[in-house]
């Protein structure tokens, strides 16, 4: 880790008695501070240190209001958290800044980091928390008219919980009224120099957007003058819900956060649970669970694949991609009975053994894809019309990149060989040979080039699983892992009640923090948990990679036209259920 | 009154099968693109799915017939016929067998593309009536891209134009009794062949409706018999396109043992077809990149095909 665990130190020296450090299960460094210091020591952690933290990783907040267990510096009715990333020094960096509930109000770091602002407005729609000079301070994930802010723990979880829901003329009026679109709202203008704009209101149901996504257009003829997005369409509340749901029946909601990652979403879900519980995972545990996020992993990018080309016109791949995604979810079938959300992570391990004849699946799998995927390159990737209208199109540059929190396949098109799976090595992925593909230019291209590659690799990954799968449990002995063991419930009375807590409460985690990242198919996918020593999680926070990836598009796309808006949404691979959770 | 019954027997068995035949070709294109996408296609209804066709004809026809309000509406029923009318007239001129065609112009191949240009307004036209702006960029792209096809489809004609010495159709494929032109004329071929895609706005020439950008372009707002007959529409001008590829580049009725009609309908689906596969193979092109191909490199091609025909035809004789 290195210099990782210098920061608290370089922090003390810089601002004394001003910050104060935290120890969280997940050993990353966390320091508090108060709201008024807030913005200094952030500038601090961007500008001031030898190996910076460039990246605003994750901003989001707990209401603190009904928790037993908190660290001592949490003093207020809620907490800000910062979590910064630090690429050069491959560390992270909590910052956390507790507020008193009559005065919910932070300074703005939209100034620090461009990525801030979508990050401000999500914590100010669910926890009402204000950010002082934000530029667009608005709901993002709720409807304009919504009253109050969910994630506040006197907000109801459930809809019987909150009182009849009547939606008379008035109510009809008042949201077709914030329904319509108001230029001004967006930043936009409606004429300038004589020449009067047209807006294209793209979305939320259009084929380019990829689910359900409003793109708001400024055009000159077809050029692309200003552009916003606005998202939230698709906002299920998933973080609200783990907090009503037990450790372990909150597995299957993770799976349909980015729907298309399947087994990818329950990683960092019970990694950060192992984490908090300090569960060793037995490594034949390890090796299914790499070996299905790598399949997940081609699925992910098949679909991708499909739709990209798609999006440029070519409508045969797609039929292609998801033909062979079949092939593939022919073995998740067998092996977990479920397709796209198969919910096959457990607490400690995996929900059961690999069945009998897996290997045969994977190994005509393996053997097959090979020849499809050189035949995409073919079509696809060497295809002159698609290089011309992707190549130099949408540039990012790796500051940029960095900046708004761009991981994944789009950060490796810029140039950056940042993948978690090799800098943070976990489930075992240090014992696989494997490659990072990167690309330069950070262009359409680039990305979808990186991703191609990407197929091959993880088929790489599964291979090896397939060749060295070890023997021994597929689930850890742990006490605490999920579901508990039944061997022994028939045979005496005090088993069986125990057998059947943690059955129907689940296990209890110990009280603490732990945030656990992964490489998903679209960037790093991490999950935050808050235990408060109970049977489900106090807070869980999902940072999900589309989010901050979505946030560059209207940057990207200034000065194009409206194919090229196209795409360059199908070049950066986002799901909208990733996006607003 | 035989002189009256004929041409109009010949008229209407030939505006029958044409329709019937563009509708067919539906059918054909959901098997064929199928076929090559590695699925069925619409195999249910009827022997291989035949009747496929017939449910949709009757299911389009029972449809409402919706004009939006906000339309421009005596344009927007206008448009699609149209774009169906300009697409069956320049039928006429189109000589199936020795015996059979509409009329017999000397004129011929203007007359094609006088009446075939009149497409674009029912494109225009249906983009600016239907008073949306998906439909509005749809049209406007329509315009400018088949404004600019037009030019080289013209010239591209003219080496063959100067092989035959006629605009005759007839004369035209008499001509080619000892060798198809698509030999002397290969880059006419391909340049008519480009720019008849792009006049039937198949991929990848489509812009006028890319379904990811514009949703349907320019006919967003078209529903039941009226989208219909812009469908219908665009398969006549398939058919059309691969009809006159046929009768100038490769012969026409011309060919040994069989039939001149079934030489003719032959010829004419190989070209369809490969407008088919084309569409199952390639991606659309941005819309700056199709005007400088159109004309940066299509147009000064077709004029150093027809200098280099005339040279070589001015230096034979």
């Amino acid at each position: 880790m290195g210099p990782d665990t210098l920061v608290i130190e370089e922090l003390t020296a810089r601002f004394g008695e001003a910050v104060s450090a935290e120890a969280c299960a997940d050993a990353i460094p966390t320091v508090w501070t108060a709201p008024e210091r807030l913005t200094e020591v952030l500038k601090f952690l961007k500008t001031g240190l030898n190996y910076p933290y460039r990246t605003l990783y994750d901003l989001t907040a707990i209401d603190e209001r009904t928790r037993q267990n908190r660290p001592v510096q949490a003093n207020g009715d809620f907490t800000a958290i910062y979590h910064l990333l630090s690429m050069e020094r491959n560390g992270d960096v909590r910052v956390k800044a507790a507020l008193p509930g009559n005065s919910l109000s932070l300074p703005t770091a939209t100034g620090i980091w461009k990525s801030a602002n979508w990050y401000e407005r999500e914590v100010w729609d669910l926890f009402g928390i204000e950010f002082e000079g934000h530029p667009d301070p608005r709901r993002i994930l709720l409807p304009h008219t919504w009253k109050g802010h969910p994630l506040r723990k006197d907000h109801p979880a459930r809809r019987t919980e909150m009182g009849r829901f009547v939606f008379d003329e008035e109510k009809q009026a008042e949201e077709e009224l914030s329904l319509k679109f108001r230029p001004e709202d967006w930043g936009m203008k409606a004429n300038s120099d004589g020449t009067e704009f047209m807006f294209l209101n793209m979305g939320p149901h259009h084929t380019g957007t990829h689910g359900i996504m409003r793109v708001l257009l400024e055009l000159d003829g077809e050029e692309i003058r200003d552009a916003a997005l606005d998202i939230g369409y698709h906002h299920r509340g998933a973080e609200k819900m783990g907090e009503r749901q037990s450790w372990h029946t909150y597995i299957p909601y993770t799976d349909r956060v980015d729907y298309l990652g399947g087994v990818l979403n329950n990683f960092p879900y019970v990694l950060a649970v192992e984490t908090l519980a300090g569960i060793d995972v037995p490594d034949r545990a390890k090796v299914i669970r790499v070996m299905l996020a790598e399949l997940f992993r081609i699925m992910s990018h098949l679909v991708w694949f499909g739709t990209f080309a798609q999006d440029l016109g070519q409508v045969s791949p797609v039929f292609f991609t998801f033909n062979d995604r079949e092939r593939a979810f022919g073995i998740i079938e067998a092996i977990c009975g479920f397709r796209m959300h198969p919910a096959w992570f457990r607490i400690g391990g995996v929900a059961a053994d690999l069945p009998k004849g897996w290997d045969t699946l994977v190994r005509s799998f393996t053997k097959y894809m090979p020849s499809r995927l050189r035949e995409y390159e073919k079509v696809v990737l060497r295809n002159s019309i698609i290089k011309g209208r992707t190549k130099g199109l949408g540039v990012l540059s790796l500051d940029d990149a960095i900046e708004w929190g761009v991981t994944g396949p789009n950060l490796r098109a810029c140039g950056m060989a940042w993948d978690l799976r090799k800098k943070r090595p976990y489930s075992g992925y240090d014992q696989f040979e494997f490659e990072v593909p990167t690309a330069e230019g950070g262009d359409s291209y680039d990305r979808v080039w990186v991703r191609f590659q990407e197929m091959w690799q993880s088929l790489k990954i599964v291979e090896q699983c397939l060749n060295n799968m070890p023997q021994g449990a597929y689930k850890s002995d742990h006490v605490l892992a999920t579901p508990p063991r039944k061997e022994k419930t028939m045979k005496d009375i005090e088993t069986l009640i125990d057998h059947f807590l943690d059955v129907s409460w689940g296990p209890v985690i110990p009280a603490g923090e732990a945030a656990f990242g992964v490489e998903a198919s679209k960037g790093n996918n991490t999950y935050y948990l808050v235990s408060d020593g109970g049977t489900g999680p106090y807070r869980a926070r999902i940072r999900t990679p589309s989010f901050p990836h979505l946030q560059t598009v209207p940057g990207l796309c200034r000065g194009l036209e409206v194919a090229d808006l196209v795409a360059i949404l199908g070049s950066i691979d986002f799901v909208m259920g990733d996006v607003d959770r | 009154m035989t002189g009256v019954m004929v041409p109009l027997v010949t008229m209407i068995a030939i505006l029958v099968s044409l329709t019937t035949m563009s509708a067919a070709l539906i059918w054909m294109e959901r098997r064929l693109l199928a076929l090559w996408q590695d699925r069925y296609g619409p195999n249910r209804v009827g022997p291989f799915g035949l009747l496929q066709v017939v449910a949709d004809m009757l299911k389009i026809f029972a449809k409402e017939d919706w004009v939006p309000p906000f339309s421009d509406k005596a344009v927007f029923v206008l448009a699609p016929a149209v774009v169906m009318t300009a697409a069956l007239l320049a039928f006429a001129v189109v000589p199936f067998t020795p015996g059979v065609s509409i009329a017999d112009l000397d004129i011929g191949i203007l007359f094609f593309l006088a009446v075939s240009s009149l497409n674009i307004y029912g494109i225009v036209l249906a983009g600016w009536s239907s008073n949306s702006k998906y439909s509005l960029l749809g049209g406007v792209r329509g315009a400018a891209q088949m404004l600019s096809y037009e030019v080289f489809m013209g010239l591209s004609l003219m080496g063959v134009v100067m092989l035959a010495g006629s605009f005759n159709l007839r004369d035209i494929v008499e001509a080619q009794r000892g060798l198809w032109f698509f030999v002397p004329q290969l880059p006419g071929l391909v340049i008519f062949f480009i720019a008849g895609l792009a006049e039937t706005h198949r991929i990848p020439f489509d812009l006028p409706e890319a379904e990811n950008e514009l949703v349907a372009g320019y006919h967003t707002e078209y529903s039941g018999m009226k989208f219909g007959m812009f469908f219908v529409g665009e398969y006549l001008g398939i058919v059309l396109i691969s009809a006159l590829i046929t009768a100038l580049f490769f012969g026409g009725w011309l060919g040994p043992f069989l039939p001149p009609a079934v030489w003719f309908v032959m010829k004419t689906l190989f070209f369809v077809m490969l407008f088919i596969l084309l569409r199952a193979a390639l991606p659309r092109p941005r819309f700056g990149q199709l005007m400088s191909f159109s004309w940066k490199l299509m147009l000064p091609l077709s004029l150093l095909n027809v200098l280099a025909t005339g040279a070589i035809l001015l230096a034979r004789s």
